[in-house]
């Protein structure tokens, strides 16, 4: 699909003409992410995210890659490779720095363009299924991430193994049983560390897959923009080449400026030191934390703790570990709902006042507490905000927001986007 | 099969519609192959079922047979995830307890997790029997988590039942948490001197392996 203002791609030269003919790739291109892609005029730097996100893709691939010709997947082993990278192999150190906050940087982006879809609506009909299948692209980095964790073999590595497993012993019945299935044995051992190695290896893959489904979804109705009013003629679209290539290459190398200033200045920064330590099944570190980008899920498992039971009679219908692991998933799960919780048919919060309050005073205070409480230790005054937290992001996304949607007066709308840039009306704004 | 109309073996596809419609569906069945027979006629009438051509057999059979192909050629892909045969193989381990003083307590290892043998004080003992078992969210009493006549000698995993991490409490001067007994340090359980839990996420208590006392100071765990 494409607007019918969108700019063909017209092959020059014989080469080109002979291989359009017989496998239209460069066209496919063409109309993917070149001059052939009419996008909205006024897309704001929150847009860039999204190919930053591929960017960062690409280098977890190709720094990964690289890894996987020194490392060894073992349990004696894995912990002295990853070592021999850092201090034997050839600029090794570099790669696996780069691995390592790549992976960081990928969900920082990753949370922008999130952030950027929850604040402007992009969830929103017709664009539901790509909102769908990024919130599966998520998911599936997150088991990535998780697993790739895990292959140091070091003691966050082997602890948050031990942790991310036990979520499935929760399930009743089968849940034992499916860890020890997972694991391919009683605890984390070389069983799960060989699995886990041949998983993340495959995962980015699929993910890679999910991504070209994504962006084929995108192209249906073409991007959504900063007013959340739909494009309506020639005028509220340029070309994706030059343009936004143009805009997305400014801000790639502000994102490259700061990866490579973490990677070689404060590499260690955003790792947590215990995974310097080699696994030691014996001995649980005194503080076990996930990686920066779960902890406001990990505060979420950690804010129940008691059962949830009949009162006055002591029956348990749910137990506490099974409710963590159950809100825990289920905070994620939501947000495939989100475009049928949110029926207001405004998109952008710019135009929605009582959305905005909601969202800048209450979801992302919120999902900070979370995060923030997520990386604290298990003590009382920890827990409770984090109970307060965790209920007021279900709240936020079950009640609140279907509520606002039915109650809220949205601000006018402008009648077009070139009227939101120029202040003329669409007709008139011609050249 | 009753909602599908012969078609008179013309190999014309047979029209398919629910009772409801079923006018509409001979309606259809007439302008496609110029009338039917009756709508309960195709089975006595040369033995297949009406409207149900042999080809539709081959079809049904070969789509089966792939189907239960594929599922054959799962089951391997699926158990080999399954803990293997040297994973299971780990033998029973025995331990000498005879060095253990009241107080004190040893962590070992058996199938790749901890295990804590901890010999508990006669206080610790006392402590544990007071407690009202049924206000427990995993009711046991000590005795039933030990063996006869050997009620100091506490035997379980070092695996917390909430997510896996080890408790502390076991070793010299590790905190012992709010009931004298273990303190997972992860999500805050805290289990008491018969290591049963009372307080935080863990939903049971730690979990008592098989074992058995083969002499007076020889125990065998597996």
């Amino acid at each position: 699909m494409s607007f019918p203002w969108a700019q063909e791609y017209k092959p020059q030269g014989a080469v080109s003409k002979w291989v359009d003919e017989r496998l239209p790739l460069p066209r496919l291109v063409y109309n993917a992410v070149g001059a052939g892609y009419p996008v909205p005029r006024n897309l704001n730097y929150f847009w860039n995210f999204g190919v930053l996100a591929g960017v960062a893709l690409v280098i977890q691939i190709i720094t990964g890659v690289i890894l996987a010709m020194h490392y060894y997947a073992s349990v004696d082993g894995a912990f002295n490779s990853v070592e021999h990278i850092m201090r034997d192999v050839n600029s090794g150190w570099f790669i696996r720095y780069a691995h390592m906050n790549g992976a960081s940087f990928f969900f920082i982006v990753v949370y922008i363009h999130i952030f950027r879809g929850l604040f402007y609506g992009s969830y929103k009909a017709p664009r539901e299924m790509i909102w769908l299948l990024g919130v599966t692209i998520f998911l599936l980095m997150m088991a990535t991430a998780f697993m790739g964790y895990v292959l140091p073999w070091g003691q966050m590595s082997f602890w948050g193994a031990q942790v991310i497993t036990g979520f499935f012993s929760a399930i009743p019945v089968v849940g034992e049983p499916l860890r020890q299935w997972l694991l391919g044995g009683f605890a984390p051992d070389q069983a799960a560390l060989n699995r886990f190695f041949s998983l993340h290896y495959l995962m980015p893959f699929v993910i890679a897959g999910v991504i070209i489904l994504h962006i084929w979804a995108l192209h249906i109705p073409g991007s959504s923009n900063p007013t959340g009013v739909s494009v309506k003629g020639e005028q509220d679209t340029v070309p994706f080449h030059p343009y936004y290539t143009a805009k997305d290459g400014f801000g790639l190398g502000i994102f490259l400026i700061f990866f490579v200033a973490v990677t070689f200045f404060a590499p260690n920064m955003l790792g947590h030191p215990d995974n310097y330590i080699p696994a030691n099944p014996l001995s649980t570190p005194a503080h076990i934390v996930p990686e920066w980008y779960f902890l406001p899920f990990y505060a979420i498992l950690k804010a129940f703790t008691v059962d949830f039971s009949i009162p006055f009679t002591g029956i348990v219908i749910i137990e506490a570990k099974l409710m963590g692991v159950l809100a825990m998933f289920g905070s994620i799960l939501l947000l495939f709902f989100l475009p049928w919780l949110d029926t207001s048919p405004v998109r952008s919060g710019h135009y929605r006042p009582l959305f905005r309050k909601f969202f800048w005073f209450g979801l992302i205070p919120c999902i900070v507490l979370l995060t923030y409480c997520g990386g604290k230790p298990p003590y009382t005054q920890w827990v409770i905000l984090s109970q307060i937290a965790a209920a007021y992001y279900f709240i936020h996304f079950l009640i609140i927001l279907p509520i606002v949607s039915r109650i809220e007066r949205p601000l006018p709308l402008p009648n077009s986007i070139t009227e939101a840039v120029t202040g003329k009306p669409l007709e008139t704004a011609a050249a | 099969m009753s909602t599908v109309k012969k078609t008179k073996g013309t190999g014309k596809k047979p029209v398919k519609a629910p009772k409801a419609s079923v006018a509409a569906a001979v309606k259809a069945d007439k302008a496609t192959s110029g009338g039917i027979a009756g709508e309960n006629q195709g089975v006595e009438n040369n033995g297949q079922s009406s409207g149900v051509r042999r080809r539709d057999f081959i079809h049904i059979a070969t789509v089966s047979f792939a189907g239960v192909g594929a599922a054959a050629v799962a089951m391997p892909l699926v158990s080999q995830m399954s803990a293997s045969a040297d994973v299971l193989a780990l033998a029973s381990i025995e331990v000498d307890v005879a060095a253990i003083q009241p107080g004190q307590s040893i962590k070992t290892s058996w199938r790749k997790q901890p295990v804590f043998i901890r010999n508990l004080t006669a206080a610790e003992v006392e402590e544990a029997n007071k407690v009202d078992v049924g206000g427990l969210r995993d009711p046991q009493t000590l005795a039933e988590r030990t063996k006869p006549g050997k009620e100091n000698w506490l035997i379980t995993l070092g695996v917390c039942t909430h997510l896996g991490c080890v408790p502390l409490g076991a070793a010299a001067g590790e905190v012992k948490g709010e009931y004298g007994g273990y303190f997972c340090p992860c999500h805050g359980s805290h289990y008491d001197t018969a290591a049963r839990i009372r307080k935080g996420p863990a939903p049971t208590n730690l979990v008592v392996p098989e074992f058995a006392f083969i002499s007076d100071t020889v125990v065998k765990i597996g």
